[in-house]
């Protein structure tokens, strides 16, 4: 084991663990346990805000996927990742102060209570739990067999141990901190990420001597790394466009983030937000995807791509100076993981339990209820985690997609479209997550655009068609449900 | 944007569909700058013929690097100009759980 590797990691994992501890201190003293615990009472400041929403949709995938798809593919993947730009601004833009406003109107503690006090529908509630549960309990399997892997071949500890030490240190602070503990880690994590990316991007640049040196070797090798079209000429401009849906615009159907828009203080901590979020995550992205590329001359031949960040870590910089650098894309897993974790949790306790099994439960027991299930929760997805799947990058855009095609427009209709309906609601769902399964089992990028396209156009078509219909029979029969 | 709706709509709502289409504005432009540095002529040309600003290809250097950079200016401007700062809190209804 490398010691001066893993110093600077520990004590990350003890930055966090005080955190978590604190927030927990902060949580006894607030009068409403759900608001504060699943949404931080709704205090989040601008720099918090901005932090929280990159950090949590900033995952393995970008520190750890990505640059190693743009280590095989070339300049082409950094242009597809800079879609990414668009969710520092876009997602705070467009649900904006309308959500902020209605969520308090709707006393909405997460992004289901939302849908419930807008479409006034059981099985919307039902549906969107349920996708919830399935698809984000998927996408936090992934993210912990990246965190898992990381810790694993930066120690030279087993797989299960380095699992191990990954779920204690998550879970011991989702569990007791709740979202001001997520918030907050997810601040210093975001700032760990930054600052790690900047030290590997300028390492690894003069490592490579220089960017002309670094493209003319590119160039050598194969001419197509340093044109937007890929390794094989295999990334087209409608593949790669599509992506704007997928990791740029789509986003906002996300309810991890979708979350954090109902979470901040007042309209002066979204508009610095909006700033602060589009400068990182528009840096992070471009630096971790071009360090990606740049590792290419300086490490040719390594086969795996999830293994080129760490390498590279460890090869342009100092032991534990690589430590520092390497808390980064943990830090991505864990601010990611952290997230979810605590969203499956509500979708269970405040969703399904309080809503449906038990609406008089007391605060002590949806206190218990709380704990109880995320920590239940967090075992469930270690012994997921256990088998590891292969592809860590796809099994989380396979999430991504179906989240993305369930939810964005009964958020984003719900919102500007009055005469959308729990009708269209509901047919927008179905349609979104069955075409999006459908799409991706069999007929993968139909017409050279990525999957989740289709599915997005569908529900579109479903939520409009279903709730002009719907109304007009509701208007005809003179009869208002609700 | 339903006809049907004579009622006066609250204020604070038109601010924020202003600042929405603000955020698609925006997407749109982005889109475009990304795309046309990206595929348009900087990119298609054969390898042999690129032209580079500070050691990348111009198309990379133009689309990626400063379409950051105007993107991070644009947004900049557009909310210290455009966004106005409203309250998110129900006129008259305390809100539950609220601190300080």
């Amino acid at each position: 084991m490398n010691w001066q590797v893993v110093t600077p990691l520990f004590l990350f994992l003890v930055i966090i663990f005080i955190i978590g501890l604190w927030a927990s201190k902060k949580m006894n003293a607030s009068n409403s346990f759900l608001q504060e615990y699943f949404l931080g009472g709704r205090e989040l400041g601008g720099f918090i805000l901005a932090m929280t929403m990159m950090a949590t949709y900033g995952s393995a995938s970008s520190f750890i996927g990505g640059p190693g798809v743009a280590y095989t593919k070339g300049l082409g993947w950094v242009l597809l990742a800079m879609s990414q730009v668009v969710t520092g601004y876009f997602v705070l833009m467009i649900l904006g102060k309308k959500f902020a406003i209605m969520a308090r109107k709707y006393q909405a503690v997460t992004l289901i209570d939302f849908l419930k006090g807008r479409y006034k529908s059981k099985w919307v509630v039902l549906l969107s739990a349920f996708s919830i549960i399935v698809f984000l309990f998927s996408a936090m399997a992934a993210q912990w067999v990246g965190g898992a892997r990381l810790i694993e071949s930066l120690t030279g500890m087993s797989y299960l141990s380095s699992l191990f030490i990954f779920a204690v240190s998550v879970m011991f602070y989702v569990v007791i901190g709740g979202f001001r503990a997520v918030a907050l880690t997810d601040a210093v994590q975001g700032a760990i990420m930054f600052i790690g990316t900047l030290i590997l991007l300028i390492a690894v640049i003069i490592a490579g001597g220089g960017i002309p040196a670094i493209m003319a070797d590119l160039a050598a090798e194969n001419p197509n790394l340093i044109t937007p079209y890929g390794y094989e000429r295999e990334l087209t401009p409608l593949y790669v466009s599509s992506f704007w849906i997928l990791v740029g615009v789509g986003v906002v159907g996300l309810p991890q983030v979708t979350i954090r828009a109902m979470s901040y203080k007042n309209s002066k901590a979204m508009h610095r937000a909006i700033i602060i979020g589009t400068i990182v995550v528009g840096f992070i992205m471009l630096g971790m995807h071009l360090i990606g590329v740049f590792a290419r001359p300086i490490l040719p031949g390594i086969e795996v791509g999830d293994t080129v960040m760490p390498l590279i870590a460890l090869e342009v910089l100092p032991p534990w100076l690589a430590g520092i650098v390497l808390a980064a894309p943990m830090a991505a897993i864990m601010s990611t993981v952290d997230s979810l974790l605590l969203l499956v949790s509500s979708a269970v306790v405040k969703d399904v339990y309080i809503n449906y099994v038990k609406p008089d439960a007391s605060e002590g027991i949806i206190k218990k209820m709380s704990f109880g299930v995320t920590t239940i929760l967090g075992i469930l997805v270690f012994m997921m985690a256990l088998s590891p799947p292969d592809l860590l990058i796809w099994l989380n855009l396979f999430s991504f997609g179906g989240l993305e095609a369930a939810f964005i427009w009964p958020v984003v209709l719900g919102l500007y479209w009055q005469r959308g309906n729990k009708f269209g609601a509901i047919a927008s769902m179905v349609v979104g997550i069955s075409s999006y399964m459908i799409i991706h089992l069999y007929f993968p990028d139909p017409f050279g655009m990525h999957t989740v396209t289709l599915p997005i156009v569908l529900s579109f078509i479903a939520f409009i068609i279903v709730s002009l219909i719907s109304s007009r029979k509701q208007v005809g029969d003179m009869s208002f449900s609700s | 944007m339903s006809k049907t709706n004579k009622k006066a709509k609250d204020p604070r709502f038109l601010i924020a569909e202003k600042e929405a289409w603000i955020g698609v504005g925006l997407v749109l432009f982005n889109f475009i700058w990304w795309f046309g540095f990206a595929y348009g002529p900087l990119g298609s040309e054969s390898v042999e013929n690129y032209q580079y600003v500070w050691g990348m290809p111009a198309w990379f250097f133009y689309s990626c690097v400063v379409g950051f950079v105007v993107m991070v200016v644009l947004v900049i401007i557009m909310v210290k100009l455009f966004f106005k700062e409203v309250s998110f809190d129900e006129e008259g209804i305390e809100e539950e759980g609220e601190l300080k």
